[in-house]
């Protein structure tokens, strides 16, 4: 392996294809964070080992795309350094993924809004003229499909299920529905990747995911919110109130013992 | 990206590659013991550095599978215990399938009480299809009932037969 590329060089500002790669993994790792909350409380055995499953392939992406950011940044920092040592404003995950859990009905309607943008995400990244990143997300892929089929069936069972259990996915959908603006807006770092085709612009998955999501929304007894305007801005990491506890409690232990691994 | 490394590979003579082939027999999956690596369909290729380093291709089976690393670190053993120098190298394209299982890791599957995946994957492509038929391992009854769509590992859900009544993992279709 050459070392003279990998020099850290801590002065230079991240390109916008590190930053790209950076939004989609922190995107994967506050999500498995948010999951792994549930072990231990979730309403069932079941669901806890489902919600668990799905956060460690989330984990599992979110460690390939940190690896591969850190490359691109070139100021030799590894997974870990990314994953513990960063601040709240250099993080950029979708404002979304960082939202609390909430009950069970919360968790699933942020699940489900979230994997029909990552199916429709991954499906075209598969295509990326980054090659790295095509492997990567035709691999994340397979697992995002099967995380749909989860929380677009959970979705349907709590919405047509008792008064209670649609009560409160609808109510969870209006409070969370104003994050999804966030997913299909542009900012130069986008347009720039959609110019070297390394990622599609945002505004083209709209259509499949608004159709994916109506379909089930309508199978669930569910009424979709009226569009809000308001943008969100975590992807340029602007975070909502909710991110720096996460992250308190995600860095912790690294914090306090560098280095520490098991 | 791993470009930079210029060591030549080539295929391994016959002979090494047959008991390449039998030093992976035994190497276990750690999750599921019944199943050897071959038989999981995660070996990708067996090659030999100009150095004579025996470079293994393995793919993981889930993104975060914690088994992945056990898997690539118990392959190296095996193979320096009988005197090769080997290292394991990850191969994410394209990326594993349950539709690699080998039959007679099927067989194995079965035999251990674990339902094979029951369908190639080109159909479970198709989200929030009805109800697949997944036959009890034990008393090959078809009237049984998904549990959880996620069992004891990543690889696996969980299903009840609704005729002997007895709970049974499913190796998932993916």
């Amino acid at each position: 392996m050459s070392n003279t590329a990998q020099r850290p060089d801590a002065g230079a500002p991240q390109s916008a294809h590190c930053r790209y790669v950076l939004r989609l993994a922190d995107t994967s790792l506050i999500l498995a964070q948010r999951l792994g909350e549930w072990v231990g409380h979730a309403p069932a055995i079941e669901e806890d080992l489902g919600l668990a499953n799905i956060s460690l392939d989330l984990l599992g992406q979110a460690r390939m795309l940190l690896a591969y950011a850190g490359e691109l940044e070139r100021r030799g920092r590894s997974e870990d350094d990314l994953a513990y040592l960063r601040e709240e404003s250099e993080y950029f995950n979708v404002t979304l993924v960082e939202q609390p859990n909430g009950d069970f009905g919360q968790t699933i309607v942020r699940q489900f809004l979230v994997d029909a943008w990552l199916h429709e995400l991954h499906e075209h990244l598969q295509q990326s003229k980054d090659a790295r990143l095509a492997e990567i997300a035709a691999r994340s892929l397979k697992e995002t499909r099967y995380h749909l089929r989860f929380s677009a069936g959970w979705m349907i069972r709590l919405g047509d299920g008792t008064a209670a259990s649609h009560g409160r996915v609808q109510a969870a959908l209006e409070r969370l529905w104003p994050f999804t603006n966030e997913l299909f807006a542009s900012d130069e770092v986008d347009r720039e990747m959609a110019g070297a085709g390394i990622g599609p612009a945002p505004a083209a998955l709209q259509a499949a995911w608004s159709a994916r999501v109506a379909a089930v929304l309508a199978e669930a007894t569910i009424v979709m919110p009226q569009a809000a305007s308001f943008p969100w801005f975590g992807r340029q990491g602007r975070h909502s109130e909710h991110l720096g506890y996460v992250l308190a409690e995600m860095q912790s232990l690294h914090r306090a013992h560098p280095g520490a691994s098991w | 990206m791993a470009a930079a490394e210029a060591a030549t590979v080539v295929e391994p003579p016959p002979e090494v590659l047959a008991r390449l082939r039998a030093l992976l027999a035994a190497v276990p999956d750690p999750e599921i013991p019944v199943l050897n690596v071959l038989d999981l369909g995660v070996i990708r290729h067996l090659r030999q550095r100009d150095d004579g380093t025996i470079e293994v291709g393995v793919s993981p089976t889930y993104s975060g599978c914690p088994a992945t690393a056990v898997i690539k670190a118990d392959i190296i053993q095996a193979l320096v215990r009988d005197g090769f120098r080997a290292v394991a190298v990850d191969v994410l394209s394209p990326p594993w399938t349950s539709d690699w299982l080998s039959d007679e890791g099927r067989r194995k599957l079965l035999a251990f009480g674990i339902a094979p995946p029951a369908e190639a994957v080109a159909s479970a492509r198709q989200l929030l299809q009805p109800q697949l038929t997944v036959a009890c391992p034990r008393c090959e009854s078809h009237s049984t009932t998904k549990l959880s769509e996620f069992g004891s590992t990543p690889c696996k859900a969980l299903y009840r037969c609704d005729s002997c009544l007895e709970p049974f993992d499913y190796f998932k279709c993916i």
